[in-house]
């Protein structure tokens, strides 16, 4: 009997004894999302304006969102947990650094691509630096600066799945506990639709802010849908090989 | 200080290279299981978006698929499989279950790399490919993969670097590959050998990642003429 409800690929009654633990994973799962990508944009902003500033910053700064990109996540608890514990932050420092390098090239980018007339006229008009920064260039490069943050957060909520592994209580540990060890197809298939669905209505989420974020493009054209975030990174892979070039 | 020396002893000693749990066949292991997923992600992801981007129709459709498969965690993938097909293992390649894992995450960019490439190749480009008398896959074999190759090679390398990062979580349902030098270490507390295997996959990585660097200047110069 026992085995027949574990090799069910979905069991309504196992999930509806256990709604109590789905809901506390679903939390921490949100909640170490929101809180990786909130320090990436503390982290990231201060970095990408410095880039501006003095532009030989910006290649050895990629250079090492690269290199942190690179470094595996589980090596990573591994190493911090004997000094940090199962604490967030043990899980938030990977998380956050992994976001630094969508989140930096999309800033730079985004700032980057403000035409020249607009800054022009906003001299023009009589506006100081900081006027112009954040009523002129933050705005028109906000759908560039977003779309990194929507990409930095669809793969953060892949990659809290990792840190679910070693210890951390959230959607992962979830899989990888009541559905991997306990050999329960039914967790590891409500884990995996709960994770894409965060991932899903995450994205969605900021497209929406995107579309309040930027009311005079609604005018134009029917808003943004995924196209232009595709675009983007595509736009971004192909600077980074230029750069490297 | 103690640590880093740990690390260099841990590197010294040649026990940790040879046999199989040594550091040689760990990376063997690595380096071919990553090839097989990205040759599997090609053959499946080149065509597709070849001709997709060459037609430039379905690519709402292509885009978004590859989007949400991108959604969809390596870990949730790995596990999936283990359960519908078991921990099969293939000679060379290893575990087929991480294989088939590592191969999905490869399918999106060079997807959308293939087909954003393509697409974008310019009308008049197009226009006079075909007023010469080209047929259309002379058309999108000649000139518009040329024209695309930098935009490929770039999807290939991201997804070339992910696999070869990723490949590392199928150590823990029982794969070989660098991976196990960081679980295993992890199991016995042995982090000497768990930071040796951190840079032993990021220093492979990063090594690839280099030589597509090297890829992307010829071909970036090639596609300018």
């Amino acid at each position: 009997m026992l085995a027949a409800s574990r090799d069910a690929w979905l069991d309504w009654t196992w999930i509806g004894n256990n709604t109590d633990l789905i809901w506390a994973s679903l939390r921490e799962h949100l909640v170490l999302t929101a809180l990786a990508v909130l320090w990436g944009l503390v982290v990231a902003i201060p970095l990408a304006v410095a880039a501006r500033r003095w532009r030989w910053l910006y290649p050895p700064v990629l250079s090492l969102g690269g290199i942190l990109y690179t470094i595996p996540s589980l090596a990573a608890y591994a190493l911090l947990i004997p000094y940090t514990g199962l604490s967030r932050t043990t899980a938030l420092i990977p998380l956050a650094s992994y976001t630094l390098l969508i989140l930096v090239r999309n800033i730079v980018t985004g700032l980057d691509g403000v035409p020249a007339a607009a800054r022009e006229s906003a001299v023009a008009m009589g506006f100081n630096d900081r006027q112009r920064m954040w009523r002129v260039e933050v705005p028109l490069a906000l759908p560039a600066m977003l779309a990194g943050v929507r990409l930095a957060t669809v793969s953060t909520v892949g990659l809290v799945t990792v840190a679910g592994l070693v210890g951390f209580d959230n959607l992962g540990q979830f899989i990888y506990l009541r559905g991997f060890r306990d050999g329960r197809r039914t967790a590891i298939v409500v884990g995996t639709v709960l994770i894409v669905a965060v991932a899903v209505l995450a994205d969605l989420a900021l497209v929406g802010l995107e579309r309040l974020a930027t009311p005079w493009k609604r005018r134009v054209r029917g808003g943004t849908g995924g196209g232009e975030v595709v675009a983007t990174e595509v736009m971004a892979d192909l600077a980074d090989s230029r750069a490297a070039a | 200080m103690g640590f880093i020396s740990d690390v260099v002893h841990w590197f010294g000693d040649g026990s940790n290279w040879t046999g199989t749990f040594g550091i040689l066949n760990r990376l063997r292991e690595h380096v071919l299981l990553s090839a097989a997923a990205v040759l599997l992600a090609m053959v499946v992801a080149l065509p597709v978006g070849f001709w997709l981007g060459h037609v430039r129709r379905g690519g709402f459709v292509a885009l978004n698929l590859a989007g949400i498969g991108r959604a969809v965690p390596s870990l949730s993938l790995l596990l999936l499989l283990v359960q519908a097909i078991g921990l099969k293992s293939w000679p060379l390649v290893g575990s087929v279950t991480a294989l088939i894992t590592l191969a999905v995450l490869g399918l999106a960019p060079i997807l959308i790399n293939t087909y954003v490439g393509m697409r974008d190749v310019a009308d008049p480009v197009r226009e006079s490919a075909s007023a010469m008398g080209m047929t259309g896959l002379q058309q999108a074999s000649q000139v518009e993969l040329p024209l695309a190759s930098p935009l490929v090679v770039a999807g290939l390398r991201t997804a070339t670097v992910q696999i070869i990062a990723t490949a590392t979580l199928a150590a823990w349902v029982g794969s070989g590959g660098l991976g196990r030098l960081i679980v295993d270490g992890f199991a016995v507390r042995d982090y000497p050998q768990v930071f040796a295997g951190a840079i032993l996959v990021s220093g492979l990585a990063l090594l690839v990642d280099g030589v597509f660097a090297l890829a992307a200047r010829s071909t970036l110069r090639r596609a300018r003429g």
